[in-house]
């Protein structure tokens, strides 16, 4: 028996937009994009387990400018993705729920997320230079 | 009378005991990379550079090799898993869904199997 008109439960379009809404907006976004970096990531290991050469083609790949500024951002998407699960790992454990808590939850999830962020880029920055 | 629902009418059409094992292995996948991530992350860039002699040294230590074969079929799982959630939310119509989700599902088994390949063959290949 076909139910054309359930009712549907309330989704983005229909609250105002918060800052909270938006956080969980980009926890699915950094999901998805991180999905992408996967298949990067295995290229890499698949250069590296086909030998030097094929390492180095893939290391002249990861050096160009767009793919470092792409790599830049999944290292803030994993961090982000991270801490914002691990709010979600919270959330299911039933902690957290009300409005004051869930909304000083998501600011520290964004603190932490830069900070891991800029202390991780940092550790990147020094293997700009040389590719021996 | 019966009582219950007809069988072509539930089929198909939700949790049948799958969705709550999707929930929870969601959930200890994404516990599971909290670690394992953040020690991928950290061991890469702390390693003394990217060359193809570093990288593979590295990988070759059983340690390493472990968590490297761990941190891939993980993530492969937790993105297969993740991403079907998020499919299941927007894609309209049934049967688009349905091809979607299985499409995924053999990119992140061609992902997954290439990632295990390569982490193995690093690990006791030997030299390519």
């Amino acid at each position: 028996m076909p139910t054309p008109n359930r009712p549907l439960s309330p989704h983005l379009q229909v609250y105002r937009p918060m800052y909270t809404m938006v956080l969980s907006m980009t926890h699915r976004a950094s999901g998805v994009f991180q999905s992408l970096g996967l298949a990067l990531l295995v290229g890499w290991l698949m250069a590296a387990a086909s030998g030097a050469e094929a390492y180095a083609t893939a290391a002249r790949f990861f050096s160009h400018a767009l793919v470092r500024a792409l790599l830049a951002a999944w290292v803030v998407a994993f961090w982000y993705h991270l801490f914002a699960g691990i709010r979600h790992l919270v959330w299911d454990a039933g902690y957290g729920f009300d409005t004051q808590t869930a909304r000083r939850s998501g600011k520290l999830v964004v603190m932490l997320a830069v900070l891991a962020s800029l202390f991780t880029l940092a550790l990147a920055w020094r293997h700009l230079g040389a590719q021996p | 009378m019966s009582r219950g629902s007809r069988i072509g009418d539930v089929l198909g059409h939700g949790s049948a005991r799958e969705g709550v094992q999707h929930w929870w292995q969601l959930r200890t996948t994404s516990a599971a990379l909290a670690v394992l991530g953040v020690w991928f992350v950290m061991a890469v860039l702390t390693l003394p550079d990217l060359g193809y002699a570093s990288v593979t040294a590295w990988a070759a230590r059983p340690f390493n090799a472990v968590l490297l074969l761990l941190f891939v079929a993980v993530t492969t799982w937790h993105s297969a898993l993740g991403l079907q959630v998020v499919v299941e939310d927007y894609v309209p119509g049934k049967g688009v869904r349905l091809l979607v989700i299985v499409l995924l599902r053999f990119a992140h088994v061609l992902v997954g199997a290439a990632a295990v390949l390569a982490v193995l063959k690093l690990a006791i290949g030997g030299r390519a």
